[in-house]
């Protein structure tokens, strides 16, 4: 080969060690290791995450569980709890819960298990149906594309919580019937399973976007004139260049989840007692909180630290993915 | 080498029509687009046929038809004797290895998230293709041939320049050995300086494995250097071809003087001495293209029959076919331009006639790059 030609392709050469590359992935890597916003909020998310995980190993170190009563840390004469915080004590750290005297640490970490369960389950629903869908919209177009539109269209005009609060005692009925465990296990795979057919839609309209863009470049025809099969195009050339709105999109929407999930058991969809959650921890408040404010405040507290946490972290997950962020 | 009058690439009659879509409910064809209607062209075994023409001519079109990235609306594409115009998706499949593309934009060509030693590996995975020595030995081997460092299989295309990802789209064109590669304007992006590499390279590959190209190019000067025999193209149809040299000592065809006279002679005195055709008009639609001859509506020497008569592929002798009622031989181009009487007509002494001489030069121009870069090859 010409001189030319090799100063050309040695060029890059400087430092012979360097010679494994960098794909995108571990330049958006090493941009979001240098972004304190991300370091902050995803030890917060970490620690949150490990809490529900160790939820059993934390409460039984402490002493304390979500379920059992202690009648001695209330007011005989109306359940009110005896002491300031709600009665905060060394038994219980956070204070116990009006008339029955939970604990509401234990109740707080084991509802933190549910609400990242239904987030993340939803999430990971939504990811997965909305990739699909949208890759072969996109790819296809055509008939195809159309009817994948309008039934997107037909879900997304749909009213969501209309729906979610109508159809909530009969589905979980049906799912108990089809051998989900009775009580909460019904009501939370039908929480995971109504947010995630509700949510992809939006995924699946990002998703086919990129892929008719994509679909247009010259690396898929290549792949088409080696003589590629339709799979192999779509999970082996183009998948992997979804990644990045694919990932942006999930991180920002799992706090919409778990907030989404408090705002159902709330309103008495989703978990019920004695079991807890956000939601429910907020609605049994909302009876007490001027005489036992703490009641109200830590649980909200908490749910605002995750969502907040999460909306940074995704923010910064966006920008160290997006190829046009200034280099920093 | 195979023999000479072997066809790896027989093209008759392609036409490829893009059909015009109402826009609503229910889209109703309103039209056809005639990116190409009605060419023919072949390619012999270790040659190159230059497809010429501006942009928007079909001749993209025609290549990616060619591989039935489009398909074709009538017309025959043989490929090795075999007429794979109307193959299958499945049928057609073992015929892929044997007509590869090289493509013009060398950072859409490769997948950003693969890296080259799994871009390069593709053919061979998806054919199903076990190479003696298995197919990481093949990827480097590749990689040396193309001259980048095979120690780089692991690296990504974003860290390579243009002309270095050309070279990649190269070494996966030619890993399976093909027998036709279609070159869809593959230095078109790239500096002049690597463009000579590129070329260079691409007539290494030609004399070592005998495969032959389509060569797809709007730049005279590059398809000069490097293909056998040149086809020019305007608004879907083939005007004019013939070997490269008759094609530039001698064009017919008023498209082809046009042309030439555009590219740009490096010596500013007989650029500004030279006389330069400028076509009045647009390209015009292929959604209407004009009646009769379709160059008609820009074409200098036209007359009432060219608006009526569709002109035929006719050979004016040694195969240099030209589909034009009223050709121009050289000596004739200042008195058909201003007419016999504007005193114009000898722009310059008749012999060696200022087209030649504009040749000469034009030759100078393609000899100097493929000059410069010989010189550097012999570096080694």
């Amino acid at each position: 080969m010409s001189q030319v030609v090799e100063t050309e392709s040695r060029a890059s050469e400087a430092d012979p060690s360097d010679v494994k590359g960098r794909s995108l992935t571990q330049i958006a890597w090493g941009r979001l290791r240098r972004d304190k916003t991300f370091i902050v909020s995803t030890i917060i998310l970490a620690f949150f995450l490990l809490a529900a995980i160790f939820a059993p190993v934390i409460t039984g170190f402490l002493g304390v569980d979500p379920y059992s009563l202690d009648p001695d840390v209330l007011d005989p004469a109306g359940g009110k709890p005896i002491g300031p915080w709600g009665g905060a004590s060394w038994e219980h750290p956070l204070g116990v819960e009006w008339g029955t005297g939970r604990d509401i640490f234990a109740r707080l970490i084991y509802g933190l298990r549910i609400s990242l369960l239904i987030a993340f389950s939803a999430t990971i629903l939504v990811v997965i149906l909305g990739t699909l869908f949208g890759i072969i919209s996109g790819y296809a177009r055509g008939w195809v594309d159309a009817s994948i539109g309008r039934l997107m269209d037909l879900i997304l005009a749909f009213p969501f919580f209309l729906i979610i609060l109508a159809l909530s005692g009969t589905m979980t009925q049906r799912l108990t019937d089809l051998g989900v465990p009775e009580g909460n296990a019904s009501r939370i795979t039908y929480l995971i399973l109504v947010l995630g057919i509700f949510g992809w839609p939006y995924l699946a309209r990002i998703v086919r976007g990129e892929v008719l863009s994509l679909r247009e470049r010259e690396f898929v025809e290549s792949a088409v004139s080696l003589g590629a099969s339709t799979p192999r195009i779509l999970f082996r050339e183009i998948l992997p260049n979804l990644w990045a709105p694919i990932l942006v999109y999930a991180t920002l929407l799992l706090p919409v989840y778990v907030a989404t999930e408090a705002v159902l058991s709330f309103l008495g969809v989703g978990v019920l007692p004695p079991d807890p959650s956000f939601g429910a921890m907020l609605g049994a408040s909302t009876q007490y909180w001027t005489l036992v404010p703490s009641y109200l405040f830590i649980p909200g507290t908490l749910l605002v630290i995750i969502v907040v946490a999460f909306n940074l972290a995704g923010d910064s997950v966006r920008d160290a993915l997006d190829p046009k962020a200034a280099k920093r | 080498m195979p023999a000479d009058s072997e066809r790896v690439l027989d093209v008759r009659d392609l036409q490829v029509y893009f059909p015009v879509r109402s826009r609503g409910v229910f889209p109703r064809t309103i039209g056809q687009i005639k990116a190409v209607d009605g060419v023919s062209l072949h390619v012999e075994a270790g040659k190159t046929l230059g497809l010429v023409g501006e942009s928007g001519c079909g001749k993209s079109t025609t290549g990616r038809a060619i591989l039935r990235l489009t398909q074709p609306t009538a017309g025959s594409v043989e490929l090795n004797g075999t007429d794979i115009t109307n193959l299958s998706r499945r049928q057609l499949r073992p015929l892929r290895r044997e007509a590869q593309m090289i493509f013009q934009d060398p950072y859409n060509a490769l997948n950003p998230r693969q890296t080259i030693g799994s871009i390069i590996a593709a053919p061979f995975r998806i054919q199903g293709v076990e190479p003696p020595g298995g197919v990481r030995t093949a990827v480097r081997e590749l990689l040396d041939r193309v001259g980048l460092n095979p120690e780089h299989v692991n690296r990504y295309p974003n860290e390579f320049s243009g002309g270095q990802r050309q070279r990649i789209g190269i070494a996966r064109a030619i890993a399976l050995r093909p027998k036709l590669i279609i070159c869809d304007e593959p230095v078109s992006a790239l500096d002049v300086s690597i463009q000579a590499q590129i070329l260079n390279l691409l007539q290494d590959l030609q004399d070592d494995f005998g495969v032959s190209y389509l060569f797809i190019a709007h730049d005279l000067a590059v398809v000069r250097q490097i293909a056998d025999r040149v086809a020019v193209m305007y608004l879907g149809h083939i005007v004019e071809s013939s070997s490269r040299e008759e094609l530039y000592k001698r064009p017919l065809h008023p498209y082809t003087h046009a042309l030439l006279s555009a590219v740009p002679i490096p010596d500013p005195e007989a650029q500004t001495q030279r006389e330069r055709i400028v076509l009045g008009g647009d390209l015009p639609s292929p959604l209407n293209p004009p009646s009769g001859c379709v160059f008609h509506t820009r074409c200098f020497v036209a007359q009432d029959r060219c608006r009526t008569e569709v002109p035929i592929m006719r050979d004016m002798g040694q195969g240099h076919l030209v589909a034009c009622h009223f050709p121009i031989e050289e000596q004739r181009i200042g008195e058909v331009i201003h007419g016999p009487d504007s005193g114009l007509t000898a722009p310059l002494e008749p012999e060696p006639g200022y087209f030649s001489e504009s040749i000469t030069d034009l030759g100078a121009v393609g000899t100097t790059r493929l000059d410069s870069a010989n010189s550097t090859d012999e570096g080694i």
